[in-house]
């Protein structure tokens, strides 16, 4: 018995550790994220983008804890999820132990803490997309209501739905860590906020035709994608849920390798897609094209082969470059290719489900997007919609002349390069 | 006195202030300007989307001389900045009424 119990522990312990360890790796996604925007928008929106990510990131964690991860993991009907606020307490160990071998990981295999911990770093995910989309002209604190709205009520919702145990659940829908849940719903969040908001001033010109708008910092988006690309280990890696046998821990292992590889191919493919289109080697296309890698991938990433997560991984890709070019002459401004790189290659990454997935099907994964586009589109189409005519969701032209920094944050990140407080101040 | 100002691509500035130096030009100042001319700017490409940059940036060079050395001075620039390309520059000449050397007090010619 007491040898039992001890492999019990071990075994408790372990998946808990790991589970804590993969969050904390998609934690640090809320720095690439951060990264990554702070060189796609332009040196006067810098600290403006920073600022809107590091506190996205705190209420996503206080919202999701208020009352978020009850709704998408509480009681419900299978479409209406139950209501309860804050967290319960975490496993008692005398129970943990109580359990037998048999059916062990039906039961508290983990920490619920450690469950909670994992689940908080997703919801500040999905936001962190919203916010690059949306970026260089809206105001920080219609951003930061509609972050609370998003973080404890519209994404629980739809995650309720798949990995809480309803409705998408049932009918067979798969997402494993999320293309669909995390994903596609923070771009589809993105798109209905950038419909009502407008492109930025100057994006577009009188006769229609597009003016780029660089971004400031090639090195950080860089850094950015490479440290997104590395919390993708955990995002995927931890949704695997188990590690503490033979067979979970090759899974993981899989899951790793094949994560790695679709980003590797979603760079080659938009690397060679941007050469094509463009005669140029254009650089955001091919960190675009990494997380349109990693996006495609989540939705599977255990069962493909690592040859065909190459290929999932290059087609999403090559659909990133043709989704931005579209999305641009459709006059919708999306600065960092938010909705491209998580909404279009999200679609893409749940129909490839189907490749390699046995218990997948066309018409699963078609109710799943179909549901969580609608759910999220409409429901922040309101949000955003009442924000707009409570508190306005653009600044002034004149402030967004001069940079959100000023307007919204009354600094600027590089005050000795720019701006009105000249050089060498 | 004459003052020569002359703008040019910013990668000839080393060639254009050896050039000066071997004639015997004391010295130079030089800015960092932006602008455009008859060749009106460049396209460049970000995101599969061209933009015209309307300025470019070009260096300006001033150099007060001599009435002597003044076609020296021109010569010297004209090769030393010349890469055969559209936007090479621009040389102008005016004159200049007084110079002083403030450490010293000396002017004109002396002053240079």
């Amino acid at each position: 018995m007491e040898a039992l119990n001890g492999i019990k522990d071990l075994s408790y312990a372990l998946d808990t550790f790991y589970f804590l360890v993969m969050g904390a790796l998609v934690m640090f996604m809320a720095a690439g994220f951060a990264m990554l925007e702070a060189g796609l928008v332009r040196a006067k929106n810098t600290a403006e983008i920073l600022t809107k990510n590091i506190v996205l990131y705190a209420v996503a964690c206080i919202m999701y804890m208020f009352v978020g991860y009850n709704i998408m993991y509480g009681d419900g009907n299978g479409y209406i999820p139950g209501l309860s606020f804050f967290l319960s307490a975490d496993n008692d160990p005398a129970e943990v132990l109580k359990q037998g071998m048999d059916g062990w990981y039906d039961g508290s295999y983990y920490s619920g803490m450690s469950d909670f911990f994992f689940q908080v770093v997703f919801v500040a995910a999905a936001m962190s997309i919203v916010s690059g989309a949306v970026a260089e002209r809206m105001k920080l604190w219609a951003f930061m209501v509609f972050a609370v709205v998003m973080t404890s009520v519209i994404y629980p919702v739809q995650g309720y739905w798949k990995w809480g145990g309803g409705f998408l659940d049932a009918n067979g829908f798969q997402d494993f860590a999320g293309s669909g849940v995390v994903h596609m719903c923070g771009a589809v969040a993105a798109l209905a906020g950038v419909l009502l908001l407008g492109a930025r001033k100057g994006k577009y010109k009188a006769d229609g035709s597009i003016n780029p708008i660089p971004g400031a910092n090639m090195p950080l988006a860089t850094l950015g994608t490479f440290i997104l690309w590395m919390g993708w280990f955990g995002f995927n890696g931890g949704s695997e849920l188990i590690v503490s046998n033979v067979g979970e821990a090759n899974a993981v292992a899989m899951v790793f390798v094949n994560t790695n590889m679709a980003a590797a191919g979603g760079v080659v493919a938009a690397i060679i897609t941007a050469r094509i289109l463009f005669g140029k080697a254009d650089l955001t296309m091919a960190l675009n094209g990494a997380l349109a890698g990693l996006v495609s991938i989540t939705a599977e990433p255990l069962a493909p082969t690592p040859g065909l997560a190459t290929i999932i991984g290059a087609i999403g890709g090559i659909l990133v470059v043709f989704s931005i070019i579209t999305l641009d002459k459709l006059k919708l401004d999306d600065p960092v290719g938010a909705i491209s790189v998580h909404g279009t290659a999200g679609i893409w990454g749940l129909l490839a489900v189907i490749l390699s997935n046995g218990d997948a099907t066309l018409g699963g994964q078609l109710l799943g997007i179909a549901s969580i586009f609608v759910w999220t589109f409409v429901a922040s189409l309101i949000v955003w919609g009442i924000i707009k005519a409570v508190m306005g969701l653009r600044v002034t032209e004149e402030e967004e002349y001069a940079g959100v920094d000023l307007a919204e944050c009354g600094l600027e990140a590089y005050p000795e390069f720019t701006g009105t407080m000249g050089s060498g101040k | 006195m004459k003052l020569v100002m002359a703008i040019i691509k910013p990668f000839r500035l080393d060639d254009v202030r050896e050039a000066l130096s071997d004639i015997g030009v004391q010295g130079i100042t030089v800015t960092e300007v932006k602008g455009f001319g008859r060749q009106k700017g460049h396209t460049e490409l970000y995101r599969g989307a061209e933009y015209v940059v309307d300025f470019l940036p070009k260096v300006k060079i001033e150099a007060v001389v001599t009435d002597a050395l003044v076609d020296q001075v021109v010569e010297a620039i004209s090769k030393a900045a010349n890469s055969g390309k559209i936007g090479d520059g621009k040389i102008f000449v005016s004159g200049v009424e007084q110079a002083v050397r403030i450490r010293t007090g000396e002017s004109g010619d002396d002053a240079l």
